[in-house]
């Protein structure tokens, strides 16, 4: 009976922390997600009136943002898959005795605010920075064209601040990869790219899938990435809860959207991890 | 290569403020006499220092904006500030937490709704705000007595419409709205929208996150006046705005965050507010200058306010902290660091002893021609505040 019961009691911990911080917020913002103003109140009083066409609302007037969250944050991910891809696997089957060294290189930016590390991108790609001085002596971009505050400044802010999400899994599916597999690879007359193709991306998909979800679903709720690094038109549906909670004290439209976008993202999740079908990644 | 701008081409009050520099450096240098000086007075009419010093708190806390109170470079502190400690005994504790009016009130309306601490014990928002404050009965009631030197406040700041007896709120400093430039881009300066959105400008243009200041200095430039401006009026303004967003003219709608741009180079003209202007112009050899637009500027006050929450003792350090920048020599010392408009009376006569290039500057002590080309936003329903405020930040996108 002892033996029983203990799996549900180290459940415990875990299960009353979710409860704590997320069942009841989750709960609360559903419930504030169908109030409507006090009629003749003041700024962020609102009354329970079940209206649920706050969500079709919200949506509606946010569609813009919505779909540039997804794109943004689906051209950050495939831009950290290019770039982790390869340096996961040069640490991992050519790191040597470097591996640690380098692994340390990877997480070396957690080590100060992500904050700070996006405003660090603004002076670099700021006019006195010294990307757009050289891109324009060198003839690539106008005099007149500037890279903050374009999309291309908040794709890259993306992709530099979620890349280490991306390169750890990939790392720990490649580096579990046995030598072996690929030798025997090569033994029956595979080259280079057929291995990588038939042998080494397969045995990493879990990585690949792992990677891919820990970088696209914090990008696309994320907005201090296109608060700090892009302009107006650039607003992704994160600044637009930030603004609603937080600016307009429009508390319904905030919560709704946030459920939106939760749900988003889930319907989205599972679809992809069915069809990558990685039975490996849990 | 890059010209070197002359102090020449600047406006006089720039020149003024740069001249100053040496001044305002010795102030701060020999900010112990001027800082005891203040005191003294402070600590004289008070007179309630030991029951302050008496009760178990013996810190102030107070969020205020950026770039909003003398300080000093070289030591990394805030001269009156230190003084104020020093004579008093009590810990300042001083935070540039207050970037813009709706974010920071959207951080602690929860905690003021449920009468918590929100972390400090004085705050200084705008007065649209503090009259929301005042509203929804988040701002206590001073204690007047400890307050002695509120008299001093200007006779056209003494009675405004949210708080007609100063019972609950007393200037801070007071904020002209208009257009900020890059004396090297804009060589001619920015007086009117046209010139804001000169074709140097475009892709580089920042405005206020200030919907009042922002919005107010596009509707006077069509003819619109502050006081009487009607929702389709404010609605107009808002979409010449949009459209320059999405036509690219303008990079951001943003808060303190603009002089940061400037000093970048991602932006070469802005609508800001005067003092940041000034500040940032004599800590860059003139490269920025500021002026009022020719169809006229925003006016407004930032309000000390003590939130509901603070408990008496903290709420009695507050009002001593208030009272000591009552204090005509004390106004003056943070008028010649900030450059804002200076709301006590008397600051003027001791400006003339510490920076008399700036004792006559209508920046900070607005004459009557200057005054004259100053608006005030006309207050707002809690309808209008929530409908207007909504369609300005949609307009940014948000």
């Amino acid at each position: 009976m002892r033996k029983i019961r203990t799996p549900y009691l180290l459940l415990l911990p875990g299960f009353a922390f979710l409860f704590t911080f997320f069942i009841l917020p989750i709960m609360n913002l559903a419930q504030t997600s169908t109030q409507t103003p006090v009629g003749g109140g003041d700024t962020g009083q609102f009354e329970q009136t079940l209206r649920f066409s706050n969500y079709l609302d919200a949506f509606l007037e946010n569609k813009e943002q919505f779909g540039r969250s997804f794109v943004y944050a689906t051209i950050a991910t495939l831009l950290a898959l290019a770039i982790a891809y390869p340096l996961a696997y040069a640490i991992a089957l050519k790191g040597g005795k470097l591996k640690n060294f380098m692994l340390i290189l990877v997480i070396a930016p957690f080590f100060t605010s992500f904050l700070l590390r996006t405003v660090a991108w603004k002076q670099i790609l700021g006019e006195e920075g010294f990307v757009v001085p050289t891109l324009r002596t060198i003839g690539i971009i106008s005099d007149s064209t500037t890279l903050t505050s374009t999309s291309f400044a908040v794709v890259m802010g993306m992709t530099y601040n979620f890349l280490p999400f991306m390169t750890l899994p990939l790392y720990a599916s490649i580096d579990r990869i046995d030598p072996r597999t690929l030798e025997a690879s090569g033994d029956l007359y595979a080259n280079g790219f057929t291995t990588f193709r038939r042998v080494t991306l397969p045995l990493s998909m879990p990585g690949v899938v792992a990677g891919t979800l820990l970088t696209f679903i914090p990008a696309a709720g994320d907005y201090v990435n296109a608060a700090i690094l892009g302009s107006p038109n650039t607003k992704m549906i994160g600044n637009v809860i930030e603004s609603r909670y937080l600016k307009i004290v429009d508390y319904p439209t905030a919560a709704a959207l946030s459920f939106t976008l939760m749900i988003v993202i889930l319907i989205l999740v599972t679809v992809y991890v069915r069809k990558a079908g990685t039975e490996e990644l849990v | 290569m890059s010209k070197k701008v002359s102090k020449k081409d600047l406006s006089p009050e720039a020149r003024a403020i740069i001249n100053s520099q040496v001044t305002r450096r010795g102030l701060i240098a020999g900010t112990g006499a001027v800082g005891a000086a203040g005191l003294l007075a402070a600590c004289g009419s008070g007179g309630s220092d030991s029951a302050g010093s008496g009760g178990d708190a013996s810190t102030v806390r107070w969020g205020n904006w950026p770039l909003f109170l003398d300080y000093d470079e070289d030591t990394k502190k805030y001269p009156t500030l230190e003084a104020f400690s020093a004579a008093n005994g009590i810990a300042a504790k001083y935070f540039e937490d207050y970037n813009d009016n709706d974010e920071f009130y959207g951080k602690v309306q929860a905690q003021l709704k449920l009468n918590e601490d929100i972390g400090y014990d004085v705050v200084t928002p705008t007065d649209w705000m503090a009259a929301r404050w005042i509203r929804l009965g988040y701002a206590q009631k001073f204690d007047l007595a400890n307050i002695p030197n509120r008299v001093n406040i200007l006779d056209s700041l003494a009675s405004p419409s949210f708080d007609p007896n100063r019972e609950s709120t007393l200037t801070w400093q007071g904020i002209m709205g208009g257009f900020g430039w890059n004396t090297k881009t804009n060589p001619k300066g920015v007086r009117t929208l046209d010139d804001l959105f000169a074709p140097q400008n475009k892709g580089k243009i920042v405005v206020l996150s200030e919907m009042r200041d922002t919005i107010g200095i596009i509707l006077l430039s069509q003819g619109v006046d502050l006081q009487t401006v009607t929702e389709d009026q404010f609605m107009d303004a808002v979409d010449f705005m949009e459209g320059k967003i999405s036509d690219g003219w303008i990079r951001g709608v943003k808060g303190n965050e603009y002089a940061e741009d400037l000093t970048s180079g991602d932006a070469t003209a802005v609508i800001g507010w005067s003092g940041d202007m000034f500040i940032l112009a004599s800590e860059n050899e003139g490269k920025f200058d500021f002026a009022i637009p020719e169809s006229g500027g925003t006016i407004s006050g930032d309000n000390f306010i003590i939130p509901t929450p603070v408990g008496a003792d903290a709420k009695l350090n507050a009002e001593k902290l208030i009272n000591y920048y009552y204090d005509p020599v004390v106004a003056a010392e943070v008028a010649a660091y900030v450059n804002y408009v200076c709301p006590v009376q008397g600051a003027q006569a001791e400006m003339e002893k510490i920076a008399p290039e700036l004792a006559t500057s209508s920046y900070i002590f607005p004459d009557d021609a200057m005054s004259a080309k100053l608006n005030v936003f006309r207050s707002l329903t809690p309808a209008e505040e929530t409908t207007w405020a909504e369609a300005f930040q949609q307009a940014q996108g948000n």
